[in-house]
């Protein structure tokens, strides 16, 4: 298994206070990935009751549902969606193995961590192009 | 000293005073925040207070890390994963001790406020519930009566502040003059000390 581990790739998670937030953000970013190797990306968005908010279950499952061994980035909107994500992060078996709290705008980042993971990159690599888009100025 | 029983009665009091008081809690947050901060920790703490009575733990630290568990997937908004930080962290510093004395509690307590600071990255002054919790743990040494004052006190302080942390920070200037309900929904948590040992 370990020799096939190049070929894993990095899993991407987008939580967002708003379901169709998280899941547009996710569409956007696959889109403009275009036709390369499919990158595993889910949102958790919203509470789990439909309103807006951050729901740790769904994050934990989420990040659950893209993990293939190479490592989950997960990207967040504000406020409680970080602090759930840093919460879950600190009770240490809420998600998989390798799992890291990206710090990147939620859009442009998540383009940047999906076209970089369809790649083949590894987890780091996928984080410093996320990481990256802060730098990208407008004007 | 103080044991698991304590502890459940700490959470089941929290619960109850969060119920009765969370349409002024939500009131609080409406000008100044997303005016949901009295039914997400009701929601949270009804949580709670089920899983305390259900799972039955048997130690101070298990009742809290259960709580604290329940807080960050039960809420919905910031306060879960700040007040399951705070309950979790304090739990986790109390070990399996069986009993603790008030002092190891106090320190304990104090471990936990430190990672709500770590976790929001607030200090006190910033307008949110560390403005209630830090006097409550500095006042905790003189017991759970004096704890409750300086944190009901704390809270009331943070009235005239302006909020540097979370989403009334975005209101800058017109922050001031609305006191904090993360403050206020803290000095709850800190009677419901007082109330578990009335009872």
């Amino acid at each position: 298994m370990s020799d096939d581990k190049g070929k894993q790739l990095v899993g991407i998670v987008l939580v967002s206070h708003s379901a169709q937030v998280a899941a547009s953000v996710a569409e956007l970013a696959q889109g403009l990935a275009g036709g390369g190797t499919a990158v595993p990306v889910a949102p958790a968005g919203g509470t789990e009751g439909g309103e807006l908010g951050t729901s740790a279950e769904l994050i934990a499952a989420a990040a659950a549902s893209v993990d293939r061994g190479a490592g989950v980035a997960v990207l967040t909107d504000l406020g409680s969606a970080v602090l759930t994500v840093k919460a879950l992060l600190a009770e240490g078996d809420e998600l998989p193995d390798n799992t890291h709290l990206v710090d990147a705008p939620f859009v442009e980042g998540a383009v940047a961590a999906v076209v970089t993971a369809s790649t083949g990159a590894d987890l780091a690599a996928v984080e410093a192009a996320a990481a990256e888009a802060y730098t990208y100025r407008k004007v | 000293m103080l044991d698991a029983a304590f502890f459940r009665r700490w959470m089941t009091a929290t619960a109850a005073s969060v119920d009765r008081e969370a349409e002024r809690l939500t009131a609080l947050d409406s000008p100044i925040g997303d005016a949901d901060h009295g039914s997400n920790l009701q929601r949270g703490f009804t949580a709670v207070a089920a899983a305390v009575k259900k799972e039955d733990p048997q130690t101070p630290g298990a009742v809290l890390t259960l709580a604290g568990r329940q807080l960050i997937s039960t809420v919905g908004g910031a306060s879960g994963p700040l007040y399951g930080t705070l309950l979790r962290r304090t739990g986790k510093a109390l070990g399996d001790a069986g009993e603790v004395s008030e002092t190891q509690f106090a320190e304990a307590l104090r471990a936990g406020v430190d990672a709500v600071m770590t976790l929001g990255g607030a200090a006190p002054g910033d307008k949110t519930m560390i403005d209630a919790l830090v006097p409550a743990v500095d006042a905790l040494g003189d017991g759970f009566v004096a704890a409750r004052a300086a944190a009901e006190e704390g809270a009331l302080a943070t009235t005239p502040l302006q909020a540097r942390k979370g989403r009334a920070s975005y209101l800058g200037e017109r922050s001031i003059g609305h006191q904090d309900p993360g403050a206020t929904s803290s000095a709850l948590l800190i009677a419901g000390l007082a109330e578990a040992v009335d009872e």
